[in-house]
């Protein structure tokens, strides 16, 4: 009976063995791959043992902070005017994880990051004290926010404002908002409930239509049309075009009409089609200069890839394979055409630049508990999207829209403003989406903001404008306040 | 041996202490005099009652209990509701479990005595494991599990005593029947088949298994129960179509309980996909894995980790309690000493000199070495999770009770095989064919 009892054995100890390779796979080769699971409370309840770092605006405001607790949680992460600043810090919840740069810039403000690593870091190692997280200074000024989070009123829609010399994100607002102090409390049946609302709510009030939703560009796609044909040498602003009352799309029965019904006049100049911003005109020169131009300046512009500020944008898209009708309407931003907020404010703020588009940033500086500055954002080019020439045009194009086209609502007193409006169709039977985009002042500009309105338009370009443009000439009068 | 294992056992109760409240608990004394006099009392008995006994059975069970109970009482400083001290019950039990060792050293003193039991403990065994099933489910259910017996404040799972009864009985048996089962029969294939009568117990055998699992829920107790009866059964024959067969019959069975029972096929979800689960049904397995992630290499220390983040972290998931707070190095330690015993147990089997001694050596060791590695499988995510306790080691009465009787009868049979041979009797001849001197 002995041979088989030695098999028993060594078929237990193959039954040991295995269950050390695997207790080896799941602690050591896999452990990383499970810490960093989203899901994971396990990590944030580690972190909740540590004061976690500040976000501060850059003016100085702090508007995340952890206060102490007497809980179970060492800290409560509470936010200052929550609402307004949730689409920058987003929230910071035991059950559900973090978003936004509360999730983006974690291992700084946990205190886990390497580039922490200082003397304090290795006395706290040696004493055993926990360490503290760094902070995050942003490049948001909370005064521009605020405006901006004002004008919107509750509407649905994005304001999103840079400076177009560096690149630096000013305002950056969603609405509806959600207050992110709701999720980061220590009671994880309200917590839940409160998401679960969230959720429901039809608002979507948790979505962050900055930066990662996208919208059909409307007419505001007009300037990156203009920009493909002022790239090509053949065209400008005074060129003349056809302008059609209407303009039959190929291979089908329809026609493209302008706003309304309304007549271009048969022909404008590129100047005068962007002022009144003429469908047909645009329509047609798209299909003039064909597709594979607009790709290129779209592309040029930021579309078809992300930006990461750091939080990653959802990619704006332009078609491929276009029909010749389907050409057209892209030219005009509609068909498949999709931007975000935030590239429509990068084409704003790269025409602005001169032609050069900066690598958009939200966080200027990482500070540690120490106050030692570990890294602070130098401002980078990220593509020149247009030639310096060419970006004069624009400029001078945009110029028009406001003093005497459809953009006439941003116009203020003593500053030239240069902005383009859009009124998005979306969906048949719904209002469409009302779009601004525009920089000032038009010389140095310090500026570039788009604004989107979700269904905020009428069924004239020009309303598109009327509902947009004012909340950009609020955030751009804030901005050009505070110059000296 | 045991010394030391008193001394790691306290040292870590110290270390508990020192983290959750900078100051090495009060208790500390009361707890190391009663841990060391439960084991000092268990050694006394070995020595006075089977004083060849294995040396390294009694420290490796007495190291697993006492961690056991530090483990138990670093969950209750954390638990919800601390009026209940888990870890002084646990004290208790273990008292039990070590009356209960000595007892079986003092009551067995041959274990070829309990053969006469064979089936008297089937019978016994069989009823334990009825009991639940019978009894209406306000009585044997806990957390969905039908296999407890619940009375004024008491529970008991009879599944962990009849566990031991049932090694014995098919122990008895197979001494008994080996021969039939193992001569009969036709050759097929390169493989000796059995009789198609003598395939009765196998099938008797799969049907309690499958009985557990479908009237108890108790998919972890089945795969034990049939995991040490066809490993003995291929013990007793030699023949690896036994072997073939439970396996087969085990994996039907499994197949059409997947199939008809949703309580089955959840498991099996979970299992395969603990990630979509995991605020729901998952919610267990996931946060142990999480647990095991945290722990790393070297473990959060004793006190520094969130094992209560966990349900049942003290039973069925203490594991996972190791694995965080002692890390890979402490789990991996702790199955080692898993592996000395087992080894030691099959050990005992290889040199007893009886059959009946033989099989029921291997079947206990079998049993342990089957019993750890489905609840550690199981909280790993190697196999589908079932609720089993880890030997010595997790929090629960019946468990620790049983497995100290179990160790009782491994010590009692390495006694026996250790024991030198009884010297020949004298030859009452040699006087008087001796030269008788001039």
């Amino acid at each position: 009976m002995n041979k088989p009892i030695r098999r028993v054995a060594i078929a237990c100890l193959l039954l040991f063995a295995i269950l050390l390779v695997n207790d080896n796979v799941v602690q050591y080769a896999n452990a990383k791959t499970l810490r960093d699971k989203p899901g994971n409370t396990r990590l944030l309840f580690q972190q909740y043992d540590r004061k976690r770092g500040d976000i501060v605006t850059a003016t100085g405001v702090t508007i995340a902070s952890s206060v102490p607790t007497n809980d179970t949680l060492k800290y409560l992460r509470t936010y200052a005017n929550g609402p307004l600043f949730a689409p920058v810090t987003g929230f910071y919840s035991i059950i559900y994880g973090g978003s936004q740069v509360e999730s983006a810039d974690n291992s700084i403000l946990a205190g886990t990051d390497d580039r922490l690593f200082g003397v304090q870091q290795l006395s706290n190692l040696i004493t055993g004290r926990t360490p503290e997280g760094g902070n995050v200074v942003l490049t948001i000024d909370p005064v521009l926010q605020q405006v901006a989070y004002t004008a919107l009123a509750g509407r649905k829609g994005a304001v999103v404002a840079v400076d177009p010399s560096t690149g630096a994100i000013l305002a950056m607002v969603t609405s509806p908002s959600y207050d992110p102090n709701v999720l980061s409390s220590h009671n994880q049946a309200s917590i839940t409930q409160d998401w679960e609302k969230l959720i429901a709510d039809p608002t979507n009030p948790m979505l962050d239509r900055a930066l990662s939703q996208t919208y059909p560009p409307g007419s505001t796609f007009k300037l990156i049309t203009a920009a493909a044909a002022l790239s090509t040498g053949q065209y400008t602003p005074t060129t003349v075009i056809p302008a059609p009352t209407t303009l039959p799309l190929p291979q089908s029965t329809s026609v493209l009409h302008n706003f309304a019904g309304e007549s271009c006049g048969g022909q404008a100049t590129l100047i005068q089609a962007l002022t009144i911003s003429c469908n047909t005109a645009f329509g047609q020169l798209g299909l003039t200069i064909g597709q594979t131009a607009l790709q290129a300046q779209a592309d040029a512009f930021g579309f078809d890839s992300t930006y990461s500020v750091p939080m990653k944008s959802a990619q704006s898209v332009f078609p491929t394979d276009l029909s010749d009708a389907n050409t057209i309407q892209s030219a005009i931003g509609q068909y498949d055409v999709r931007a975000t907020p935030l590239q429509m404010a990068m084409v704003a703020a790269a025409i602005a630049n001169g032609g050069v588009e900066m690598k958009p940033y939200l966080v200027d500086e990482l500070v540690g508990p120490d106050l030692r500055i570990i890294d602070q954002t130098k401002p980078t080019e990220l593509r020149r999207a247009v030639s310096t020439q060419v970006a004069a045009d624009l400029t001078q194009m945009m110029e028009s829209v406001v003093q005497h086209g459809t953009g006439t609502s941003a116009q203020i007193k003593g500053v030239t403003v240069a902005g383009k409006t859009g009124t998005a169709q979306n969906a048949v039977g719904a209002a469409p989406h009302a779009w601004f985009v525009a920089f000032a002042p038009a010389v140095q500009p310090t500026i570039a903001i788009a604004v989107l309105v979700e269904n905020g338009g009428g069924n004239n370009d020009a309303t598109g404008g009327a509902v947009a443009a004012p909340i950009a000439k609020a955030v751009i009068q804030a901005e050009l306040k505070k110059q000296p | 041996m045991l010394v030391f294992a008193v001394i790691i056992a306290l040292a870590a109760y110290a270390d508990v202490g020192l983290t959750r409240s900078q100051h090495v608990p009060p208790d500390i004394l009361t707890y190391g005099l009663g841990l060391g006099a439960l084991v000092l009392l268990a050694h006394i008995a070995i020595r006075r009652f089977a004083a060849y006994a294995d040396p390294l059975l009694l420290p490796c069970a007495a190291l697993l209990n006492g961690l056991g109970l530090v483990l138990i009482h670093r969950l209750d400083l954390v638990a919800p509701k601390a009026a209940r001290s888990d870890a002084t019950l646990q004290l208790a039990w273990s008292a039990i479990g070590v009356v209960g060792f000595i007892a079986v050293l003092v009551i067995v003193r041959d274990h070829r005595r309990l053969q006469r039991f064979t089936y008297t403990s089937m019978l016994l065994g069989l009823i334990l494991l009825a009991i639940p099933s019978v009894l209406p489910a306000r009585f044997s259910e806990v957390n969905g599990a039908r296999n407890w017996i619940r009375f004024a404040g008491f529970s008991i799972q009879p599944g962990e005593f009849a566990k031991v009864l049932l090694v014995i009985f098919v122990a008895g048996f197979l001494v008994a029947k080996r021969d039939a089962l193992a001569l009969a029969g036709r050759r097929f294939a390169g493989i000796d088949l059995p009789r198609g009568r003598d395939l009765g117990p196998v099938v008797l055998a799969w049907l309690v298994s499958v009985a557990l699992l479908v009237r108890g829920r108790d998919l972890g107790m089945s795969m034990l129960f049939f995991g040490f009866f066809i490993l003995m059964l291929y013990i007793a024959t030699e023949r690896l179509s036994w072997l073939l067969i439970g396996t087969l019959l085990f994996a039907g069975g499994t197949y059409v309980a997947y199939h008809l029972f949703g309580h089955v096929r959840e498991r099996f979800e979970i299992w395969l996909h603990p990630f979509a689960h995991a605020q729901g049904s998952g919610y267990q397995l996931v946060q142990a894995l999480y647990g095991f992630a945290t722990g790393g290499l070297m473990g959060t220390g004793l006190g520094n980790g969130r094992p209560d983040l966990v349900p049942f972290a003290n039973s069925d998931f203490i594991m996972a309690t190791v694995g965080e707070e002692l890390g890979l190095t402490g789990l991996m330690a702790i199955l080692l000493v898993y592996v000395v015993i087992v080894s030691r147990g099959l050990r005992a089997s290889l040199s007893v000199r009886d059959s009946f001694g033989k099989l029921l050596a291997a079947g206990l060791s079998v049993c342990l070495a089957v019993q750890v590695f489905v609840v550690v499988g199981g909280v790993m995510r190697l196999i589908p999770l079932t609720g089993i306790t880890t030997p010595f080691l997790s929090y629960g009465g019946s468990s620790l009770v049983s497995n100290w009787i179990l160790l009782a009868l491994l010590v009692r049979i390495s006694d026996a095989g250790r024991r030198p041979a009884p010297a020949p009797p004298p030859r009452p001849d040699d006087a008087m064919t001796q030269v008788i001197p001039l």
